[in-house]
């Protein structure tokens, strides 16, 4: 069944009112990660709102497909998400960060509804996935699993474990999203610590590995479709991506890592994504 | 207590009959281990229930990660491999994707304290009851002989969170017979003696017994409490202590940092002070060495126990 114009029209604009939504956020917190959380923003739209299975109003079904975030930081794209697919309010976004909230710095299972696993401390979602996955496999149960990773986390040993176990359990329920936008704190991620060749790392490892501009929607639902195809073997999409998409006051800027706009860069950021007005 | 001393099981045994057991009982019971099934008993489980039995491989983060998996999805994970691996090679992994979330998983470690004997130091684990202590939503259980490991898994599978089980190599005397009821967070108290008491746990409390007897024959009447859980701490057990014998022994084959000193240290402070001398490791690594060789070296065993509960008593005003 293929995606229609229309479909992949409406993703885009799903994808352009959440990372509205990211920025507003961010800009009333004053705290947190902007650049990760809007390279990986179509990603997420695609997976909440083309492929996977989930009821918002009981986060439990047991039917559901599973989003691991590996790369916790970008938790304002996940809670924004959530927030568009009901199972939060819009107006819980405002409270991000603050004490008493459920919308902690990095997800927090045990209160934010959706939140599968607790992440924040990188390298740890993948094996997380893989155990959700194999519980899913010994039960023959069809749920799929996702998780989205960070290029910079790559660096984790523990990646590289879970890589491996997923390919020697075959867990084909299973795919993990690489948000390859080049960036880390401290610098490019070439400068910093190299991971490339991602794609040929990850078949070595025995994975089916697709390779799509993570900015496209046509190609990225195209990939998740033919990643649940795929037999025997899970599967990496590796997405290109650019840090602080969206705007050309974080595009590309490793400084947005872990920094948020100010009023007028939000001002121009939301001009950028046609927006007229701040809404706060 | 109608337990048979002349018998000896190990508790990693125990453990591998327990697990057998649990899975006869339970279908949500899975199992992972890194490359130790063997060694950890956990390969008697994986010959039982092999659909349900998953080796990890030399992995112990990614272990982790998978268990805590297993228990979003539902099911009951345990995992195994030795103590000095699933506390310290993976201690963070315990911590973010097993704690934090509070998740049902149970970490049940072999090979602890120094009863992994000639491996020598890297892989005998004196800190791990500390750093495991020491996590938010974490149980600590460490059990003296094997119906107390039959019984503390069953608990332990029963109850809802994280919780790190620490079970040894060698046989120990069995202690507890049919009439011992295990509970989670309840000390056992051999005898009340009114001179001292000796708080134990794990390999110990045999020790423990010995010195008792040892001590009765010199006059000294001292009491033996089964500290197996030492998370959360039986508080009101150390007070009544405290009150009844005026002083404190503990004993552990672990570091007296951080551990059931330590523990028992921070109740005895705040709730009922008493002089207190710990018997354990005191801030070295392990070494090779036998067993037994091993028990005299790091003064643990049961003369040992004895002098320090003569000293505790000459510290008593």
């Amino acid at each position: 069944m293929a995606v229609t114009q229309d479909q992949l029209k409406t993703l885009a604009d799903k994808a352009r009112r959440i990372r509205i939504d990211v920025l507003k956020m961010l800009n009333g917190s004053g705290s947190g990660h902007t650049g990760g959380s809007l390279s990986a923003a179509d990603l997420a739209t695609a997976l909440y709102f083309y492929k996977m299975k989930y009821d918002a109003k009981k986060p439990d079904w047991k039917e559901r497909d599973y989003f691991i975030l590996s790369k916790g930081h970008a938790a304002p794209l996940l809670y924004t998400v959530l927030a568009h697919a009901g199972f939060i309010e819009h107006a819980e976004l405002c409270t991000l960060r603050k004490l008493g909230s459920r919308l902690q710095g990095h997800p927090d299972s045990k209160c934010m509804p959706g939140v599968e696993i607790s992440t924040g401390s990188l390298g740890q979602g993948l094996s997380v996935a893989n155990g959700i996955a194999l519980a899913h496999k010994i039960d023959k149960a069809p749920n799929r699993v996702y998780a989205l990773l960070g290029d910079g986390e790559l660096q984790e040993g523990q990646v590289w474990e879970a890589a491996m176990s997923a390919a020697h359990y075959k867990l084909d329920n299973l795919c993990a999203l690489i948000d390859n936008n080049g960036l880390q704190i401290d610098g490019p991620v070439d400068r910093v610590m190299g991971v490339e060749p991602i794609a040929a790392k990850w078949r070595a490892f025995g994975w089916e590995v697709l390779e799509i501009d993570g900015h496209d929607m046509a190609k990225i639902v195209t990939a998740l479709d033919m990643a649940e195809t795929v037999k025997r073997k899970p599967t990496a999409i590796i997405c290109r991506t650019v840090k602080g998409k969206g705007s050309s006051v974080f595009e590309g800027k490793v400084e947005f890592h872990g920094t948020t706009p100010s009023k007028e860069e939000l001002e121009i950021a939301l001009k950028e994504l046609s927006e007229e007005t701040v809404c706060r | 207590m109608g337990g048979n001393v002349t018998q000896k099981v190990a508790t990693r045994d125990a453990y591998g009959d327990a697990l057998v057991n649990l899975g006869k009982k339970r279908t949500d019971v899975v199992v992972l281990d890194a490359d130790l099934s063997g060694s950890t008993k956990t390969a008697k489980f994986a010959k039982a229930f092999p659909d349900r039995f998953f080796n990890m491989g030399i992995a112990e983060q990614d272990m982790m990660g998978t268990a805590a998996g297993f228990a979003v999805a539902g099911k009951l994970p345990f995992v195994s491999t030795f103590a000095v691996f699933a506390t310290g090679r993976a201690w963070e992994q315990v911590r973010q994707s097993i704690c934090y979330p509070n998740l049902n998983v149970k970490v049940v470690a072999s090979h602890s304290g120094i009863s992994v004997g000639e491996d020598g130091g890297s892989h005998q684990s004196v800190e791990d009851i500390a750093v495991m202590r020491v996590i938010p939503h974490m149980t600590v259980i460490v059990p003296a002989d094997g119906p107390e490991t039959l019984q503390a898994i069953e608990a332990v599978a029963e109850y809802d969170g994280p919780c790190y089980v620490r079970v040894g190599r060698n046989k120990v005397p069995t202690l507890f017979g049919e009439d011992y009821t295990f509970k989670i967070g309840k000390a056992h108290v051999f005898n009340e003696g009114k001179d001292a008491a000796i708080i134990a746990t794990g390999l110990m409390v045999a020790e423990a017994l010995k010195a008792r007897d040892q001590l009765k024959m010199e006059g000294i009447d001292a009491s033996v409490i089964n500290m197996s859980t030492i998370k959360p701490l039986d508080v009101e057990a150390v007070v009544a202590a405290s009150r009844r014998c005026g002083a404190i022994v503990t004993a552990e084959e672990h570091s007296i940092i951080g551990g059931l000193g330590g523990a028992v240290a921070e109740a005895l402070s705040e709730a009922a002070p008493a002089p207190l001398v710990r018997v354990g490791i005191k801030d070295k690594f392990g070494t090779s060495g036998d067993f037994d060789g091993l028990m005299k070296h790091y003064e643990l065993s049961a003369e040992f126990i004895v002098a320090a509960v003569k000293e505790a008593i000459k510290k008593k005003r």
